[in-house]
């Protein structure tokens, strides 16, 4: 067996296995740091605005249609939520915490009964400016909702720069959220 | 025994009517049925991510099944309700992901891995070496020995 052929056998799976490890490294890094979520789905309404839709409000409050996020004063959320949700009742408290600090928020509740969703904001808070119906979860589909809660954000263009499913935390807000509030301020 | 002529004269209209199937709030028939399922066993479950939408429990999977039956029974094309799903959740939807530049690597797979494989082979199968030709001392001791 020449050197080079030698050198090239122990050298060619060697070289492999370090990047292989080295591809793991990264994967597992940026998901500790919050950065990949494998679980995760692109939306395809990002670049988009919202699919058309008229909904009703709820808990007294005003509903909302596509048109009422076309142009918003600023950029704004939504976010889908129901009071059946346990998740949405964790994020509560972050989302009165951004509404406290002059972000706009609507709602839109998924599949949920009017005296439920009322006990819901009574004991969760109320951080939204509207809150629309979605009582058969067909704006839903054609948002490509998946599940409660999701947070879309919206710019003053009306178009959709982000979804997140799941419950907002301090990290998303920080490492996500805060750059898009920035950015299209 | 005009009853039992009677009876025997509805018998065809209740074979025909059990022949509908209802899934999922819409009846169609044994054929759209059928297409329907071949539509909803390609697409992914968004809440359980591994099932299909034919297979799943979730709710969501219920109204999406719906939804393709109710475009079946209207007669859209197998595309068309499959491009309705993946304009509204992406290519993620479909269990077969498309061949497109994200996936390109992924169908190059099997022919790449079959090429390393080929590679290795050859380049890492022993071959018997050819000894050096034997030196004048070496010849003569051969040729003594072979005496």
């Amino acid at each position: 067996m020449s050197p080079l052929r030698r050198r090239l056998m122990f050298g060619v799976p060697l070289a492999l296995a370090v990047a292989g490890g080295e591809g793991f490294y990264i994967l597992l890094r940026r998901m500790q740091a919050q950065d990949y979520d494998p679980h995760a789905l692109p939306s395809p309404l990002i670049g988009k605005r919202p699919p058309a839709f008229a909904l009703p409000g709820a808990a007294g409050m005003q509903g909302f249609s596509n048109a009422d996020i076309a142009a918003p004063p600023k950029p704004m959320l939504v976010n889908w939520f129901a009071s059946w949700c346990v998740p949405c009742a964790e994020e509560a408290a972050m989302l009165g915490k951004l509404a406290a600090r002059g972000l706009t928020i609507w709602g839109i509740a998924y599949e949920d009964d009017a005296a439920d969703l009322a006990r819901f904001l009574a004991s969760n808070g109320n951080p939204y400016k509207r809150i629309a119906a979605d009582q058969q979860g067909t704006t839903a589909i054609n948002w490509g909702v998946y599940g409660v809660p999701e947070t879309y954000f919206i710019d003053r263009n009306g178009i959709v720069r982000w979804r997140y499913a799941g419950a907002l935390t301090d990290d998303v807000v920080a490492s996500t959220l805060n750059p898009l509030l920035e950015k299209y301020a | 025994m005009r009853r039992v002529v009677f009876a025997l004269l509805l018998l065809p209209a209740i074979a025909g009517a059990q022949a509908l199937v209802t899934r999922d709030g819409v009846t169609l028939t044994p054929a759209q049925e059928s297409r329907a399922e071949a539509v909803g066993d390609q697409l992914r479950c968004l809440v359980c991510q591994n099932e299909s939408i034919e297979d799943s429990d979730a709710k969501l999977a219920g109204q999406l099944r719906g939804i393709i039956r109710t475009q079946v029974a209207q007669g859209v094309p197998d595309r068309d309700i499959m491009k309705f799903m993946v304009q509204r959740y992406g290519i993620f939807v479909l269990l077969k992901p498309p061949v497109s530049p994200l996936t390109y690597l992924l169908y190059a797979m099997p022919a790449l891995a079959l090429l390393l494989g080929l590679a290795a082979f050859c380049f890492g199968r022993p071959r018997p070496e050819t000894p050096a030709p034997l030196d004048e001392a070496e010849a003569l001791r051969l040729k003594n020995l072979l005496q």
